[in-house]
């Protein structure tokens, strides 16, 4: 951009919107240092809270074990027993004890998700949508793979490892097989976490986009650019954000979908 | 050609990939739907299969989107 003399860059420098402020882990109280190290509450922090809050009172609002149950008790059953029959069927009758970490897994998602996408900004306040962030998606992945492990060592002991062993394979093909099955099974943590990481990261950066494009449509000088620029941005805007939703649920759902398969290979080995 | 433009053009090269994904993704719901037209019976218990080919289909579109964060964001900005 050297080319643009001062004044135009200086102008360009200010109408330009950018799509990654809104990832930008802010400090709300200065807590603590712990060896040298700021411990802070953060914008993350507050969100996580929020996401908790709302799970909370969601759950509180079902759990009143009506006889016939109302509309509020109907969805959190409705939830209930998709997860619990999505790991009786992948898992089998003993997946019932894996039931409840996986729940929780799939509604902080989907409730992190789903708030991040509010659109508060128009009152002011920023939602911060926290599994946008690989430390955040990545902990819950390490999660995951942790109880794999723990649950896999503890069942089957060192013949967990015959997991890395196809069934049915000729002998000779082992030593290309088993590297393979490896590094695929080393690299589930990974792909767990950001999956839903870039997901949602993508999301809200082509959102994010798209209203620069509205608001500085809306500045131009032209008369005719909020029109032809403007107008057509937010519609597809409004069309990128139900897109979104379905985004939201769906990667919340493919996460503790992959999370109750790949606990079916500690509990069952194949 | 210059280091900063080629970062450019590399990140541009890597919505190819996301492309390619979305072809992927593609493929995937529309082999199903196809032959869920043909059994509807069977269908609903397919469901999981059906999220775990997009979900690999997908990550790897993920991927290239992440490579082009890397040399927009990371790499030299």
């Amino acid at each position: 951009m050297g080319y643009l003399n001062g004044n135009l860059y200086v102008a360009a420098e200010e109408g330009k919107i950018d799509p990654m402020h809104q990832f930008e882990v802010q400090s709300m109280a200065d807590l603590f240092t712990i060896g040298g190290q700021q411990i802070a509450f953060t914008n993350s922090a507050l969100w996580m809270l929020v996401t908790l809050a709302a799970l909370w009172m969601f759950m509180l609002g079902g759990m009143k074990r009506e006889l016939v149950p109302g509309r509020w008790q109907a969805a959190v059953e409705g939830v209930t027993g998709f997860i619990s029959s999505m790991m009786t069927t992948n898992i089998g009758p003993e997946g019932r004890k894996y039931t409840p970490y996986v729940f929780s897994l799939f509604m902080f998602i989907l409730f992190a998700n789903l708030l991040g996408m509010l659109p508060l900004g128009i009152i002011g306040l920023h939602p911060f949508t926290v599994t946008s962030h690989l430390t955040v998606t990545g902990v819950l992945a390490i999660v995951s793979f942790s109880i794999v492990l723990v649950v896999g060592f503890l069942r089957h002991g060192l013949h967990f490892f015959s997991l890395f062993v196809p069934h049915g394979a000729p002998w000779w093909m082992m030593p290309i097989l088993v590297p393979v099955e490896f590094v695929s099974f080393m690299v589930r943590p990974f792909s767990l976490g950001l999956r839903l990481f870039v997901a949602m990261t993508a999301g809200h950066i082509l959102l994010k986009v798209l209203a620069g494009f509205v608001i500085n449509g809306l500045n131009a000088e032209a008369a005719w650019v909020p029109a032809v620029v403007s107008l057509p941005s937010f519609i597809l805007m409004i069309g990128i954000s139900v897109l979104e939703l379905l985004v939201a649920a769906i990667q919340a759902y493919v996460f503790a979908l992959l999370t109750s398969l790949y606990i079916n290979d500690a509990v069952n080995l194949h | 050609m210059d280091a900063e433009a080629a970062r450019l053009l590399g990140a541009g090269l890597a919505a190819i990939g996301v492309g390619m994904a979305a072809l992927g993704v593609g493929n995937v719901f529309g082999s199903f739907l196809e032959s869920a037209l043909r059994n509807p019976a069977a269908a609903d218990s397919q469901q999981g299969r059906l999220f775990i080919g997009f979900a690999a289909a997908e990550l790897l579109g993920l991927l290239a989107f992440v490579v082009a964060m890397i040399l927009l964001f990371v790499v030299g900005a």
